[in-house]
Parts: structure tokens; sequence; C-alpha cells
């Protein structure tokens, strides 16, 4: 029953705070409160009902926005024990935001180095394996969700988390995800659901879209921020399907 | 001894070393030539290469030289290796830009600012020994202290921490901490 997909999240509240602040083209330093947090919280219903791996640092994020958004209800001034004219509820999150960016640009000015291995090579020896956790780069996960959620809208309200007991599975998708890969060379994401009929067969599509990111099977690009998604082959089909033997993917849910 | 000859031996050492020279390792080995000197020569390899260009260069590291291929040929080097050489991934980044920036700083300073646990991150800079334990501070609890290495030099292609770009609003810090002088492992 249980068709979680393992995903270590490696991006954080404060990753998906920046990128629903991107995305509504808004100021970090004057954030809509009550906007931001409910699609944050969107955004983490989605990810809990999709049975991705929440940490608790979410839920953190959560209560305090949730807080925040309680006081700036309050007027000005109310509770001001400490003189002034009350401090913006907001403060906080905006310094945590604000410099929380500033180490994104570094990673990024570092990312834009000669870097050893991948750019430059010295001579002799290997280089170092990689490491066999799932980090999605240009498009976030975040960017994957909130494409999945614009799908979802297509399809009329019922709770995602209630039908992934169906029989739909995950295993089935990834092969039909594969041919369809094969197929078509290079693919848009959007067009992956073009077929899909219900919430249930979106979501499915999505995991398995997922397990195929995690064995590396398939490469998910972004051409530009906010730009279309594109998903290839990221090796022959052969190999995909070797691999795929070699893990038990997608089939604990039909054990019952 | 001879110029000429002089440039021909370091070329050598460079080409046979596998790992970066430093500039005490080459005088320990010519004697008595200066370091200047040494420099000069080094240089004059690299301009050499680059306008011939030929398919390696000479590259200053960690305060160490190397050979290297040049970017343009990373493309078809790529695929001399048969496993996909290890990325650097966001997460791992920007804990690296932090400890950088930072160091030296603990993992529950670096969790505070990235707003996630950097537990398997860490560990993965740590074997890619890139960031070490450099000391424990001096709170309750005393935890680790993490800094940079002569590796994530070495990596990044930087002389020193001094390579690093000012990040906004920092600029007294980080840049005047010294370079991890620790001489890359080469002599054997």
């Amino acid at each position: 029953m249980d068709t979680s997909v393992k995903l270590e999240i490696f991006e954080g509240p404060l990753d998906l705070l920046l990128h629903l602040i991107k995305k509504n083209e808004i100021s970090i330093t004057d954030i809509p409160i009550a906007t931001i947090t409910e699609q944050y919280l969107a955004a983490l219903e989605l990810m809990q009902s999709l049975n991705l791996d929440v940490a608790g640092e979410f839920l953190v994020m959560a209560a305090t926005l949730i807080h925040i958004k309680s006081r700036t209800l309050l007027p000005f001034g109310e509770d001001d024990e400490e003189g002034e004219e009350g401090e913006d509820p907001r403060e906080e999150l905006v310094r945590r935001l604000l410099e929380y960016q500033k180490f994104k640009e570094a990673a990024e000015d570092l990312e834009r180095r000669e870097i050893l291995w991948r750019d430059v090579f010295p001579r002799s020896s290997e280089p170092p394996e990689e490491s066999p956790s799932v980090v999605f780069e240009q498009p976030s996960l975040f960017d994957l969700i909130s494409a999945l959620r614009q799908i979802l809208e297509r399809f009329p309200e019922e709770r995602a988390h209630e039908v992934v007991l169906e029989s739909v599975s995950v295993r089935e998708k990834m092969n039909l995800l594969l041919d369809d890969l094969h197929r078509r060379g290079k693919v848009i994401f959007q067009s992956l659901f073009d077929t899909a009929t219900s919430r249930l067969e979106v979501v499915v599509t999505f995991l398995a879209m997922l397990e195929l990111v995690k064995i590396r099977a398939i490469r998910i690009a972004q051409e530009e921020r906010m730009g279309a998604i594109v998903i290839e082959l990221a090796v022959p089909l052969g190999e995909v399907h070797e691999r795929m033997a070699k893990e038990p993917i997608g089939e604990d849910g039909d054990g019952t | 001894m001879e110029r000429d000859r002089l440039k021909s031996i370091l070329e050598s050492l460079l080409f046979a070393a596998d790992g970066p020279v430093t500039l005490a390792r080459i005088r320990e080995i010519l004697g008595e030539v200066e370091r200047k000197e040494i420099a000069a020569l080094l240089e004059e390899l690299q301009s050499e290469y680059e306008t011939a260009g030929r398919g390696f260069r000479v590259v200053e590291v960690a305060g160490a030289y190397q050979m290297r291929t040049p970017k343009e040929n990373a493309e078809w080097v790529k695929s001399l290796y048969k496993g996909r050489p290890a990325r650097m991934s966001r997460p791992l980044l920007e804990t690296l830009a932090i400890i950088a920036y930072k160091q030296p700083i603990t993992r529950a300073e670096i969790e505070a600012i990235r707003g996630v646990d950097v537990d398997g991150v860490l560990a993965t800079l740590q074997e890619r020994r890139l960031v070490r334990i450099v000391a424990r501070k001096d709170v309750p609890g005393r935890p680790f202290l993490y800094g940079t290495t002569a590796e994530f030099l070495q990596t990044f292609n930087m002389k020193d921490l001094s390579q690093l770009p000012t990040l906004k609003e920092m600029e007294e810090m980080a840049v005047a901490q010294p370079p991890d002088t620790e001489p890359p492992a080469n002599s054997e």
C-alpha cells in the first residue's frame, strides 16, 4: 500500500519560499504574507499527498508563517511593550531569506568557476564517483511540484492520496514513459500528462517520473528559469531496463 | 643552469607529478633556483601552451602548480571516464559556499542558514575532502567546526580563499582568512 517515493528532499523550506516569491514576482522585503502562506501550505499538502519525505523543518516553517500571519492581523502598536512603533512581524523571516539568498548566489558563483573533473582535468587518477543521492537541479523539486499542481487543476477535485490505493502500477507507467521517451526523444513535461484521464493517473505518472529520476534513467532540464521543463532519456533504453531489474520499484503496492 | 634546460625540467616535473606541485617542492628538487625565476618560467610555459593551442595548461591552485586540460576540451576528455564524475549539486554548493565564507563554522550554524538538515551533504563534502573538521567550538557540547581544504581550492581553481568573490555585505569577513596552507599530498 505504501507507494511512497523515498526521495530525500535536500531543498528546505527557505528554498520553497524563495521559489514562491520568485514565481509571484514579489519582493523579499515586502512579502504578502497571507498569499505566500496559503501557497506554501498548498505546496506542502501536495508534497505530503505524494508521500514525499517532508522534513520537519517544513512544518516548523508552516507554523512560523501562520504565526506571522496572525500577528500582521493585529494593528501595529497594539502589543508594543518594547516601545517604538512595533516591529514588522515579517522582519526575522526576511532577514533569514536575504541571508540564505546571498549564499545561493555565492553557490552560483562557485558553479561558474572552472571545476575540476567537470571543466578541467588533471593527469592520471580517476574522478570522484557519483554519489547515490538524488538532487534536482535546474528545475527544482518545487518547480516540478508547481507544474504538477497546474496539471491537477484540470481535473475535478478529489483527494489525491485516497486514490493512490488503486491498481495502476507505477512500474507499468515507468515502462510506458520509457517507451514514449524512446520514441519521441525530448518531451515537454506537461505533455506526459496529455492522455491522463484522472488525478490518479497524473499522480502515478508523476511518481513514475520521480522513480526514473532516482535510477538516473531520465534527465530533466529547464531551458531557463521558469521556462519549459524538458525530459529525455539519460541512458540507452537497454541499460534502463537493466537498472530497473535490479531495483524493487513501485511493486510493493500489489501485495494485498 | 641554462634557462631552457630549467624550463624543460620544470615541464617534466609537472607532467610526471600526480598532483599539484608546490614551489617549495620544486625548489627542494632543483636546489638553488630563485622562486621568482621558477614562477616566471612556469608562466612562460603556460603562455606557450596557450599560444600554441596545446591540450593542456599550467594552473596555479592552492599555492601549487598543476597541468590541466583546457575547458574547451572538457566534452571529449570526459568521455575517457566510464562512470559519470560526481556532480556539484546545488545543496552541495550552497553548503560549501556557507562554509567557505563563514569558516570555521558549526553544523548547527550552517543549518540555521540553509533551514534544512545538512548531515548528508556534510558527509559527502568530507568524503570528497572539500571540507574538514578544523577544531571544536568552545561552547557547551563542543561541536565540531568545519572549514575548507586545499582540495576545495584545487577543485574550484583558486590560488587561495581571497579569490572567492566578495559576498554582498560580507566584505569585512572571510576574505581576511588566510588560505588553507596545508600542502597538497603529492610528495612521495
